[in-house]
């Protein structure tokens, strides 16, 4: 068949302060028509650099093609001037970005955006451009489309949005569609639906689909090929299964073993790829993934390997062919990083941690936000963030909360942090109360009690070493000399897995993993009991996530620690965690062991979020099952169980009582009342 | 089988680029302007300090002989009605020209950005009171405001640098207020608080030292705007009365000379315009040299 | 939206009796008794003294100086003036049409000629054009209106002889002042609508735009200039307060009979009465344009109109 898009041995520079940078070097990939592809990589791999050189959008980012032929239907898209590429653009091929919120113009109607490119492209006048978009906009499933026409960007859901993006994007029928990163911006339940989506508008209007992700799951669920991507190259190109049956380069192998190992049981390690992600401006020589490849060799080093055809793919490593027969790929690896002996361990002896004591006790826990209160309207109303919650964290395990956004696990963390004041409840500490605690007494607690944060950079004063970062908790609570303190910081250093004479270094000169590792180290300072992780992998890349998360069970077993993991990756919670609770809109329903919850959920909500989550085997392939419809506003929660609108089993009885958390089996906990 | 061989085909010169190549060769005309800006300014402070040096002719010789000369070798910017060198009585003139805008600012911006942080970090009531009470001050614009307080006072030099100072403190309040809120609202001040950060510890370790630098190009060109402000005190007669004028003063003086003398009035206001000029080039560049994502001026 | 409106009418209101308190208190609490700052003591007689204080009110208790003089206030009293016995209502009213053309054609001077600099040093940033619009609008913030005012009278009443130097009568007479401090205007409105420009052609929905096959001219002047113009809009309050306030000096150079020239002259001669009355009538002023520009801000972006 003949090629829809032909991409050889694209090569695209930035002109940058710096100096000129080689964003992707030498890419080759042909999709047919009616294919889906997936680019897949880690951040800086070149997967959006690519997609935006074929739409040409490099141009306008000071980014110039240095080499290379792109060809759509035989059109070069190289050579093609801005003027002519237009015509292409929106209308040949189209794109559907990562973030809906910011991809719509504010001030425009989202109708008169969808009209804008119709009547651009000369398919049709107004009026019927107009009948055109209330169509498509109802066959992406935007209920009201006539309605949605007249309203601006912001009044819409970033799932409504990103529907209304491929409404827009299909409006000219296009022969390709790139979908960079298209739900990694959306909730799980979103993601499924919006995936759905995709696969169905493929065959309906004839297209191929150029797919980018960094998550492996969506690239099984979605592609008939996969190309890998790393450090502005691409290392394989496979069919999907060929890929996740036997991929040939060590650093498809890294990815695939760190994503399935997930579902192995807790206490295994998971496997991480080591080192980081190179900086485009200080390659490494030779094949770019040497520094990290554990069958690099001297040759690796030296010369870069061309992309070659191994059994009927293309992979771009010196022994693809010896490596992929290994067939060893698939065991775990079972040496890691070992801890230093001399590390200060505490409870060691509490090897097994004992299952009845009980760290943390919450019980009837609120946190309610007032909501346009004003001088003229009597009646406030009020977002209820955390409504109503009660649980325990025993000591010495991990506790996983889960839920999409604005299910208000983060709030519920900060409250029982003591970092925002609870509306109502008690939160009780190793059996002391500490939401109506003195001051001081708290400033004391809070030696026990730490915190990792999800934007490791972010939660840094970027004007401050790294050692007076990490220093910053021993400076408050300790009256340590600045000998000693350099010295514990040097020590704190090491057992998170980093240089110790790296403390005179800023945030700024660390990758994204090194900062957790940071952020780790400053949470353990204190040699805390508990320390509350608030989505702390998930701005991580995938290779690295695995790294954190193992650091973080290391040093759970080493410190006795006890982890409250919030986090919106299933797969990581269910590998860190001991039992987990599922939040939604403010409330917890349901509490279970890790493994009895994956494999026996109760909730309605808990099976769907099970079930949306993009398994990463394409042999596997299902029918995506997605909930339909989006989480309410926490501010007006429907009636009854919450979950009622968009729960497949709701009755009367559930829009009009609210079921209450009871033990459906030992330690499970289920507020429903038609569990599964 | 594919193997790396980069096709050699002619490129088209593309739009991109044109674009690309010559942005280096463009940011040295404005590393150029702000060289220049830095020689202005050094050359008008050395003329506040030592302006014995730098004057030709000393700024009170009045010559009856040469009363407004038109500018030329031996009187750079001409001589004026008593027959003075209006270059020289223009170096001597600096001084307080300077010393109004530097002082106003100093003054001001300490008062201002005190207000503006302790309403911005402490919030609430406190916060609302003080914020009311700017927006108040903010109805009366700068000038006018320097004006009636200059007014009020009688002209010294003392009174003059208050009135400015003043006039200044709303907009100073109001910058450095939205700055700390939006650092107390970053991520790693919830990271101090979780491992006890206190509230002192918390003000000035974290918020301050990442508050201030707005601050700092905000008085660059709030230098600028001082000196305007002082000049036109002057310049409406509500300035110092010395002897020797400042450079508002000097201006009003050849206001009436304009159609036999036009170099009475232009080379004291040549002076004004350079100045602020310049600082306000040096502010723009310090403010991208901060905040480089935000390139302004 | 009729909430928003009632509760910024209250705070509005608020903020013109805080500034009724702000004006008396500068005059009145600053050092100096303005009697003796207004004539001589040593050529008047203490009865004379004694009886100017009464005029004034100043021989009374604070707060009741303050209540007669809000009560009056509120009534259009503004007392009369101390040089001429002139009611200084009245006498704003008659020079207020000056001070207002001027004030509205610099303004528009500004605005045109701003917007379209600013736009195009934004659109070809960091080339000759955006360096130049650059150096216009540093020009133009930097420039003292009485200098510029001045060479504006040189080369175009006396040499070239083309506009009056001085005069408040007829369309000529307001050209020279009007662009005078329409300079000053352009160089705030080119730096800001040049900041506002480069923020939003960064903006992801500016990408979103191109991909879709826009011409780069609709995705500039349609897309970018209207997100760019909404948030420069709330500056145009701080800027029409300023070229008021910009009047004083200007009217003064070019000896306009406006409100700007009436308080200069009432600064000079220490006329209390007409100081406080300007200066108050131009905080109304103001706060009445700042009304306009915020409500009508509201109702343009529907970002903010979303969020009520």
């Amino acid at each position: 068949m003949k090629a829809l898009l032909e991409i050889e041995h694209l090569t695209v520079k930035f002109a940058t302060p710096k100096g000129w940078l080689t964003a992707i070097s030498d890419v080759s990939l042909t999709m047919k028509p009616g294919e889906t592809v997936c680019l897949v990589g880690e951040s800086g791999s070149g997967k959006t650099i690519t997609s935006k050189s074929v739409m040409r959008l490099i141009d306008y980012e000071n980014g110039v093609i240095a080499g290379g032929e792109m060809k759509l239907n035989g059109v070069d898209l190289v050579r093609a001037p801005q003027k002519s590429m237009r015509t292409l653009r929106g209308k040949k091929m189209a794109m559907v970005f990562q973030e809906p919120m910011s991809a719509f113009d504010p001030v425009f109607t989202i109708g008169s955006q969808i009209i804008e490119v119709i009547v651009g492209h000369k398919m049709s006048n107004r009026e019927k451009a107009s009948e055109r978009a209330v169509d498509l906009l109802r066959r992406v499933g935007i209920p009201e489309p006539e309605l949605r026409m007249k309203q601006y960007p912001g009044e819409l859901s970033g799932g409504m949005l990103q529907r209304a993006m491929i409404a827009m994007a299909l409006a000219c029928g296009p022969e390709l569609l790139i979908a960079d990163e298209p739900t990694t911006a959306l909730d799980m339940t979103i993601q499924a639906q919006i995936l759905q989506l995709l696969q169905e508008l493929k065959s309906e209007f004839n297209m191929s689909i150029l797919l980018i992700t960094h998550d492996m799951g969506i690239a099984a669920e979605m592609a008939d090929r996969i190309i890998v991507m790393y450090a502005g190259q691409v290392v394989e190109q496979a069919t999907a299964v060929q890929l996740f049956e036997q991929p040939h380069h060590p650093y498809t192998q890294g990815l695939l073993r760190s994503v399935t190992t997930l579902d192995s049981d807790r206490g295994s390690k998971l496997f991480s790829i080591d080192g980081s992600i190179p900086n485009l401006f200080e390659l490494p020589t030779g094949c770019r993934f040497h520094p990290r490849c554990p069958h690099a060799t001297e040759k690796c080093v030296k010369e870069s390997p061309p992309l070659l055809n191994v059994n009927d793919r293309l992979a771009a490593c010196w022994y693809a062919e010896d490596i992929a027969e290994a067939e060893l790929w698939l065991n775990p690896r079972t040496e890691g990083p070992v801890l230093s002996e001399k590390l200060i361990v505490r409870e060691t002896s509490e090897a097994e941690p004992q299952i009845a004591d009980h760290l943390f006790e919450i019980e009837g826990l609120k946190k309610y936000y007032p909501l346009g209160k004003s001088i003229l309207s009597r009646h406030s109303s009020s977002i209820r963030a955390v409504d109503d919650v009660s649980f325990q964290i025993r000591k010495g395990e991990t506790f996983g909360l889960v839920g999409e956004s604005g299910s208000g696990k983060s709030t519920l963390g900060r409250v029982i942090m003591q970092l925002e004041k609870a509306t109502a409840g008690k939160v009780s500490f190793a059996g002391q109360q500490l939401t109506d605690m003195k001051p001081s007494l708290l400033h004391e607690k809070r030696k026990e009690m730490q915190m990792i944060f999800q934007d490791p950079f972010g939660s840094m004063n970027p004007r401050w070493r790294v050692g007076d970062i990490i220093g910053e908790p021993l400076s408050i609570h300790t009256s340590l000399s600045a000998a000693e303190k350099k010295s514990r910081i040097e020590e704190l250093l090491h057992v998170v897995g980093l240089n110790p004479s790296w403390h005179e270094r800023f945030p700024h000169e660390f990758s994204g993993g090194q900062r957790q590792r940071i952020g780790i180290a400053r949470a353990i300072a204190l040699n805390p009991s508990f320390v509350l992780a608030d989505e702390a992998v998930s701005a991580l890349d995938v290779s690295v996530q695995a790294q954190i998360v193992n650091l973080m069970q290391e040093l759970q077993q080493n410190l006795g620690l006890t982890y409250l993991f919030i986090a919106h990756g299933l797969h990581v919670v269910r590998h860190i965690s001991n039992r987990i609770g599922v939040m939604y809109l403010g409330k917890l329903v349901e509490i279970a062991d890790s493994e009895e919850l994956f494999t026996h959920p109760s909730h309605h909500y808990t099976r769907a979020l099970i079930a949306s989550i993009p398994w990463p085997d394409p042999s596997r392939k299902r029918e995506l099952t997605a909930i339909s419809g989006e989480i309410p506003s926490p501010a007006s929660p429907p009636s009854g169980c919450r979950f009622h609108t968009r729960c497949p089993a709701a009755t009367v009885l559930c829009k009009n009582e609210q079921p209450e958390l009871v033990e459906v089996e030992r330690e499970h906990w289920v507020a429903c009342h038609y569990p599964a | 089988m594919k193997e790396t061989a980069v096709a050699k085909t002619a490129w088209p010169r593309t739009r991109a680029w044109r674009q690309s190549a010559p942005r280096t060769a463009k940011l040295n005309v404005s590393n150029l302007l702000v060289y220049a800006a830095g020689f202005v300014v050094i050359f008008i402070v050395l003329c506040a300090l030592m302006p014995g040096q730098i004057a030709p002719y000393s700024p009170t010789e009045m010559v009856m002989t040469d009363i407004m000369l038109p500018p030329s070798l031996t009187h750079f910017f001409g001589t004026d009605y008593y027959g003075r060198d209006v270059f020289s009585v223009v170096v001597y003139g600096s001084r307080d020209s300077l010393l109004i805008g530097l002082a106003s600012v100093i003054i001001g911006g300490l008062l201002g950005a005190s207000i503006g942080a302790l309403s911005g970090f402490l919030g609430g009531i406190f916060d609302t009171i003080i914020m009311g009470f700017i927006e108040v001050l903010m109805t009366i614009p700068g000038i006018l405001f320097a004006l009636a307080i200059a007014a009020a006072m009688g002209p010294s030099l003392f009174n003059v640098v208050l009135a400015v100072a003043l006039s200044a403190v709303p907009g100073y309040a109001r910058v450095f207020r939205g700055q700390i809120i939006s650092v107390k609202g970053r991520p790693f001040i919830t990271a101090a608080r979780s491992v006890g950060a206190g509230n002192l510890r918390i003000f000035f370790r974290h918020v301050l030292p990442n508050a201030w630098s707005p601050l700092l190009v905000m008085a660059t060109i709030g230098l600028g705007t001082s000196i305007l402000i002082g000049s036109g005190l002057s310049f409406l007669g509500l300035g110092v009365i010395k002897e020797i004028p400042d450079w508002g003063t000097l201006l009003s003086q050849g206001r009436g000379y304009l159609t036999v003398a036009w170099w009475m009035s232009t080379f004291p206001g040549l002076a004004i315009t350079m100045l602020v000029l310049s600082v306000n080039l040096m502010g723009d560049k310090l403010r991208d040299h901060i905040d480089p994502k935000k390139s302004r001026f | 939206m009729l909430k928003t409106i009632s509760i910024r009418l209250f705070t509005s209101l608020l903020v013109i009796l805080g500034s009724l308190v702000l004006v008396f208190v500068i005059v009145y609490l600053l050092p100096g008794d303005p009697v003796l700052s207004m004539v001589d003591p040593s050529t008047v007689t203490p009865e004379v003294l004694a009886s100017l204080r009464a005029q004034l009110g100043v021989d009374r208790p604070l707060y009741e100086q303050f209540g007669s003089y809000v009560s009056k206030a509120l009534q259009g009293d503004f007392g009369k003036s101390i040089v001429n016995d002139e009611p200084v209502l009245p006498k704003i009213i008659t020079h207020l049409p000056a001070t207002l053309a001027l004030t509205a054609a610099s303004c528009f001077i500004a605005a045109v000629v701003g917007i379209w600099l600013g736009v195009l040093s934004a659109i070809h940033r960091d080339r000759w054009i955006d360096i130049t619009a650059r150096v216009v609008g540093l020009f133009g913030i930097s420039m003292p209106t009485f200098w510029s005012g001045i060479l504006l009278i040189l080369i175009f009443s006396i040499t070239l002889d083309w506009f009056p130097a001085m005069g408040s009568e007829g369309w000529k007479t307001l050209v020279l002042p009007a662009v005078g401090l329409g300079i000053v205007g352009a160089g705030f409105v080119v730096r800001l609508v040049r900041n506002s420009m480069l923020e939003v052609i960064n903006e992801p929905f500016i990408v979103t735009l191109r991909a879709k096959g826009v011409a780069e001219k609709l995705v500039m002047y349609r897309h970018a200039l209207r997100n760019a113009l909404i948030p420069a809009l709330t500056m145009i309050g701080v800027l029409s307060g300023e070229l008021l306030a910009g009047t004083v000096v200007i009217e003064t150079v070019f000896s306009r009979q406006g409100i700007g020239r009436v308080i200069s002259d009432a600064l000079m001669a220490k006329d209390l009465p007409v100081v406080q009355g300007v200066v108050f009538f131009s905080a109304i002023m103001y706060v009445i344009i700042n009304l306009i520009v915020d409500l009508s801000y509201r109702i343009i972006d529907p970002r903010v109109r979303r969020s009520q």
